[in-house]
């Protein structure tokens, strides 16, 4: 975690919002902008082009309200996806508590996703952090296109899960959203781990609070 | 364990920054100082209260000072240590504070740059003190317990309610 400010009895949680370019993570802030109690949340903040392309960040706080004596809060950040924004898509990551890849379903960009997930893990090696080890989830937006890629391959291709060697963690973990699927398991001898993901169309808000929920209550465990 | 390192923030450190802070703005003729860390959270307000939304303002101002550390590095610099912006009657200047928070001074005509600079240097000295010992204290595991029983249970029941069940 990145900051527990006692002094002001505050718990402040960094969720980054990553993925290709026009996958559709200022859309997913912005519903939840929309949508979540006005009380909850603060003001947005975009810094974009006049085509509305992130330039910089989008930033939106979200309070959960005060827990056993801490007020907690989100702070959502989406970062540029265009691939030459390469420099402010890093510096986002500086101090994140959790992840969210937000990756196109559409068949002709699924190089860019690739390229997008790679990029992500290049700078959080950079940073020091590791991706395996924190909050991390997957969100295959744009499910409404009639070109959008089988689940099947695009979990293929960005989730096909990392090897699980510490002793501690290898054991069979269900995935709480998706009956009889597992996020850690066994394979021929071997463990692997993946990230949750989750199904959207965050141009109607569909799947959007699903991966919310989902990032926040993971980042929420490691407090505990 | 998780990828960000962790850090806590105790009264006692709270005071201390207070009373930095304070005897800096009177000397200096400032109106408030922030300190805000390098990941866009606000630490520490102290002085006039402020007319702007402060979790956005922070969250700019380490994009803004995180930004320009880069380009000081593209010139060839290690940092620039301290940012001035100027306004017909506000201005503000940011200083580096250990390499991990930022100090933002907001001031207007009635004191000069030169000054608030001047005082800045000594406040900076002081506040580095202070944060260098809270940063080494929670990597030595000496921080106390994060948050009591209860409290991930209660914080995912929130979670639903919130973002819908
Ligand atoms: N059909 C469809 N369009 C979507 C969906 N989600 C977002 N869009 C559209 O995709 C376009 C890009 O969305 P943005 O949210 O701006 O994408 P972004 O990931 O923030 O893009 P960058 O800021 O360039 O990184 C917009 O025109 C959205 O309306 C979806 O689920 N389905
Ligand atoms: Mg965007």
């Amino acid at each position: 975690m990145s900051m527990i400010n006692y002094a002001s009895r505050e718990i402040n949680c960094k969720l980054v919002y990553y993925g290709p370019g026009l996958g559709g993570k200022t859309t997913n802030l912005e519903f939840v902008y929309n949508k979540v109690a006005p009380g909850a949340r603060g003001k947005m903040i975009s810094l974009a082009t006049e085509t509305e392309r992130t330039l910089f960040f989008d930033f939106l706080p979200v309070d959960l309200g005060t827990i056993r004596g801490f007020k907690v809060k989100f702070h959502l950040y989406t970062v540029p996806g265009q691939v030459y924004y390469n420099a402010s898509r890093k510096l986002i990551l500086k101090g994140v508590d959790g992840v969210v890849f937000v990756a196109d379903s559409q068949l002709e960009r699924m190089e860019a996703n690739v390229e997008a997930m790679q990029n992500l893990y290049d700078n959080m090696q950079q940073h020091g952090y590791d991706l395996t080890r924190i909050p991390f989830a997957i969100q295959y937006n744009k499910r409404d296109l009639p070109n959008a890629s089988p689940i099947a391959e695009l979990q293929a291709a960005l989730n096909p899960g990392w090897p699980v060697e510490d002793p501690a963690r290898q054991r069979m973990l269900p995935d709480p959203d998706r009956p009889g699927e597992f996020l850690v398991w066994q394979e021929d001898g071997q463990w692997y781990e993946r990230a949750p993901y989750f199904e959207a169309i965050a141009a109607t808000g569909e799947g959007v609070f699903d991966t919310l929920k989902s990032i926040s209550k993971a980042v929420v465990k490691t407090l505990g | 364990m998780s990828g960000a390192s962790s850090w806590s923030f105790r009264e006692e450190d709270a005071r201390r920054i207070n009373e930095i802070l304070s005897a800096f703005l009177g000397e200096a003729g400032a109106r408030t100082a922030l300190i805000v860390d390098r990941t866009g959270q606000l630490i520490a307000t102290v002085g006039e209260e402020v007319q702007f939304d402060p979790t956005a303002f922070a969250s700019l101002t380490a994009a803004d000072f995180s930004a320009n550390d880069q380009l000081a590095r593209m010139l060839g610099e290690p940092e620039f240590g301290a940012l001035f912006h100027q306004g017909e009657r506000e201005s503000m200047y940011l200083a580096d504070i250990a390499r991990r928070v930022i100090l933002v001074v907001l001031f207007d005509n009635s004191t000069t740059l030169g000054l608030v600079k001047l005082r800045v240097r000594t406040a900076a000295k002081e506040l580095n003190q202070v944060f260098t010992e809270m940063f080494e204290r929670t990597d030595d595991g000496t921080a106390p317990p994060a948050v009591e029983g209860g409290f991930l249970g209660e914080a995912e029941d929130e979670i639903d309610r919130l973002f819908g069940a």
